[in-house]
């Protein structure tokens, strides 16, 4: 597998896994967060936007 | 005076036209972002040869360069749009500033603890005052300032003003992020790539690096692009075109 031996070789990353996978897990945490943000941020916007589309509605 | 621009500069100013126009991109910069950032990263972790003096470490060069690039990009994409934002009035470019600010705060944050963890094994150190980690970390301050100024007003249009204006003086610290390497003596390397330039590494590490960057700000655009398109509607919540899409979303 490219250029290592074996996976667990792999993983080993020639002594410097806490290093390397550290980093990599910490990106992918900061990615998904921006993901999520605007997932959170689309559904604030829709949830706020129908209830007062609702209350105007029932006032007109 | 008064500048004449195309009229596709002028159609960018309408929040409807640019709420569909983005809408169709966004799929498109999502999809080639998941291929670009899978090829890369695999590419980069398992494909291409070590490092002869750093071994297997130098493999967070594929997060933490992309990262550094995207973080200063980001600021100036803030800074040009608070400018064009000022300049003609036009509110969506305001709405792109501020779309753009958490997402490139998140890329300095990337950018500055992978390069802590990096120093570690490659320097001795987490962390060094070395000028161009100190610009960086001023880069990430900026940042938040920038954020907090946007909810800092009450009325919006005055914290866009406020926040174009700081993007606008923190401008300065770019050039200076970017020459620090050669301004001063530093632990850091230089540049991994330049337009004049070849690379200093093989093309073996380089392509995958340029996976990365591409794929990037293909991520970028898309989080910016979804952002702004949830911005728009707030702000033009008043107006039929939102209603109508509201409705469609129930």
């Amino acid at each position: 597998m490219g250029y290592f031996n074996s996976f667990s070789d792999f993983l080993n990353m020639g002594g410097h896994a806490l290093y390397v996978w550290l980093s990599y897990a910490i990106t992918l945490v900061l990615f998904l967060y921006n993901l999520l943000s605007l997932w959170l941020k689309k559904r604030a916007f829709f949830t706020q936007a129908k209830r007062q589309l609702k209350r105007e509605q029932r006032l007109s | 005076m008064k500048i004449t621009m195309p009229r596709w500069f002028y159609q960018l100013a309408s929040p409807k036209w640019c709420y569909d126009i983005l809408g169709m991109l966004s799929p498109w910069l999502g999809l080639a972002a998941l291929i670009l950032l899978s090829v890369g990263v695999v590419w980069g972790l398992v494909f291409a040869p070590p490092d002869y003096q750093q071994g297997n470490s130098y493999r967070i060069i594929y997060i933490h360069v992309p990262s550094a690039i995207l973080a200063q990009s980001c600021f100036m994409l803030m800074a040009v749009a608070g400018a064009i934002g000022m300049i003609w009035k036009m509110k969506v470019a305001h709405i792109v500033a501020k779309s753009a600010a958490p997402i490139g705060a998140s890329m300095t944050i990337i950018a500055l603890s992978t390069g802590a963890i990096w120093g570690k094994p490659t320097w001795g150190a987490w962390w060094v005052w070395d000028a161009r980690l100190t610009s960086m970390l001023i880069l990430f301050f900026l940042y938040i300032g920038i954020i907090a100024l946007y909810s800092a007003f009450e009325n919006k249009a005055s914290g866009d003003q406020a926040a174009a204006i700081l993007s606008l003086v923190g401008i300065v610290n770019i050039p200076i992020i970017k020459y620090s390497v050669e301004w001063w003596n530093t632990l850091h390397q230089p540049a991994s790539f330049t337009l004049t330039k070849k690379p200093a590494m093989p093309p073996e590490m380089w392509l995958p690096l340029l996976v990365m960057v591409l794929g990037y700000y293909c991520f970028f655009a898309f989080v910016l692009i979804g952002r702004t398109r949830i911005e728009l509607l707030e702000r033009e919540q008043k107006s039929g075109w939102v209603s109508a899409i509201i409705n469609e979303a129930r």
